[in-house]
């Protein structure tokens, strides 16, 4: 149509910017809505899920102080869960949708381990965060599992297996320098960054003189206002995370990091 | 001088337009697009994973089993192939060249399924630590690809409708018109499974 295109939008942009915005909520509420409902893993309740009642309360303890020290440590967060059932999935993708859903690890360094254990399914399998592909990698899980939790497992010692496999992780994540020694540094600039803590400031004087440049007319003003029109700001995205699950639990709370998992580690059955 | 009130106006309408266009789909686009290039950056790289492995894997299973010429020459061949076909992510809006590169990987996978149930008839090879790690590798890297897939697969989806939804479809439309829909895997994931290694037995 060669005419009465242009000129009906323009002046309906208000209306439609309005329902752009209110469907964009609606979406976005539908969505959550749907991510929650979708969730039917464990919870994070501690150091130790042991969904499958595979360990008794004084291995627990004994196994949530080891981690919990492995964690002050070194910050690594290796969690050991055991389930009753899969949930008709393989072990492999289950694992990494759990230790996803828990986001074990601290976010920049995905330095997690889920230790998960289906004593129904008779599968076993360490899933590795990206951040320690490099220090705990797929033939050292597997030498792990094949050594010393199949074996246990298969003759019925769940406790035992477990314990030797959580103190082998342990031993490989630890004794491996490269990943082990620059921890405490990289706790420090975490700490520190201390871009993070003028940016508020920095953001601020901007858009203050922004503000006055564009209460005055000036030129910057406009240069300021066609960026935004042609897209400057980067705000769009996805929400702000939150960890995993907080739960009372025997460890106190605890919570994912926030990493995330690639596929790493190796499964084993019995 | 400016008068106060159209001042005030032009502040008025940055914020409104400013709020309104990031807040509205105008930068999920390109945040979605990027988000899933780099997902593919991260498919290909754990393909690439694979095939670095496939040499080292040759050469052990030679060492045991140098009669089964046809099968190791038949994975050698395959990997040549699959390293030779690479996409770039900017061009993978393009199916066939998809295709390509997927029936290329599936024949690695089928040539190197062959090599583990032949090399079961081994069991000098089968005990051998080198390949016990080699495999254990190898089995870790077909769960990476599968992750890997699967994200690219959704990321894929994300972009895909930001184009085709409302209310980032009228920039689609206007100012990222030049921006076509990216392709994501057809094939079944039965194809791309990898070959299972059973341990401890």
């Amino acid at each position: 149509m060669p005419f009465g295109s242009a000129h009906p939008v323009r002046s309906r942009r208000p209306d439609l910017v309005r329902a752009a915005c209110l469907m964009v909520f609606a979406i976005l509420t539908l969505w959550l809505g749907a991510a929650f409902a979708a969730a039917s893993y464990p919870a994070l309740t501690g150091r130790v899920v042991d969904g499958a009642n595979l360990l008794s309360a004084a291995t627990r303890n004994t196994l949530e102080v080891k981690l919990k020290d492995l964690e002050d440590k070194s910050q690594i967060q290796l969690e050991v869960a055991t389930v009753t059932s899969l949930g008709g999935m393989e072990i492999e993708p289950y694992a990494n949708e759990l230790f996803r859903s828990w986001k074990l690890g601290q976010t920049k360094q995905n330095n997690g381990v889920l230790l998960l254990v289906a004593p129904n399914e008779h599968r076993v399998r360490v899933e590795v965060g990206y951040g320690l592909e490099g220090t705990l990698t797929d033939a050292v899980s597997k030498v792990i599992i094949a050594n010393a939790m199949t074996p246990r497992f298969k003759a019925g010692d769940f406790e035992g297996g477990i314990t030797r496999g959580v103190d082998d992780i342990i031993t490989a994540l630890t004794t491996d320098s490269a990943s082990w020694q620059p921890m405490p540094q990289i706790r420090n600039v975490d700490q520190q960054s201390p871009i993070d803590t003028i940016m508020p400031f920095i953001v601020f004087a901007i858009f203050i003189v922004v503000f006055i440049s564009i209460l005055r007319g000036g030129i910057l003003g406009q240069i300021v206002l066609s960026m935004l029109l042609n897209g400057g700001g980067r705000s769009g995205g996805g929400g702000g995370f939150g960890g995993g699950g907080f739960g009372g639990g025997d460890g106190g709370g605890f919570s994912g990091g926030g990493g995330s998992s690639g596929g790493g580690g190796a499964s084993g059955g019995w | 001088m400016r008068s106060l009130s159209s001042s005030l106006r032009s502040v008025a309408i940055v914020i409104v337009l400013g709020s309104s266009v990031s807040g509205c789909g105008y930068n999920r686009i390109p945040t979605d697009e990027e988000a899933a290039k780099a997902q593919w950056a991260e498919v290909q790289n754990q393909y690439q994973r694979r095939a670095d492995l496939v040499p080292n894997l040759v050469a052990t299973v030679q060492g045991y089993a140098k009669q089964e010429k046809d099968v190791l020459i038949s994975v050698t061949e395959a990997r040549a192939k699959a390293t030779s076909v690479k996409i770039d992510a900017s061009t993978i809006t393009d199916p066939e060249k998809l295709k390509e590169f997927e029936a290329a990987q599936a024949q690695l996978s089928g040539a190197l399924g062959r090599l583990l149930a032949v090399s079961e008839n081994y069991p000098d090879l089968k005990s051998n630590q080198n390949f016990l790690a080699l495999q254990s590798q190898l089995e870790g890297t077909e769960n990476r690809i599968t992750v890997a897939r699967k994200d690219y697969i959704e990321s894929v989806r994300v972009f895909n409708t930001d184009l085709q939804t409302f209310p980032s479809l009228i920039w689609a439309k206007t100012v990222f018109s030049s921006k076509k829909p990216m392709v994501a895997f057809t094939a079944s994931e039965a194809a791309q499974t990898a070959p299972k290694v059973d341990f401890g037995k």
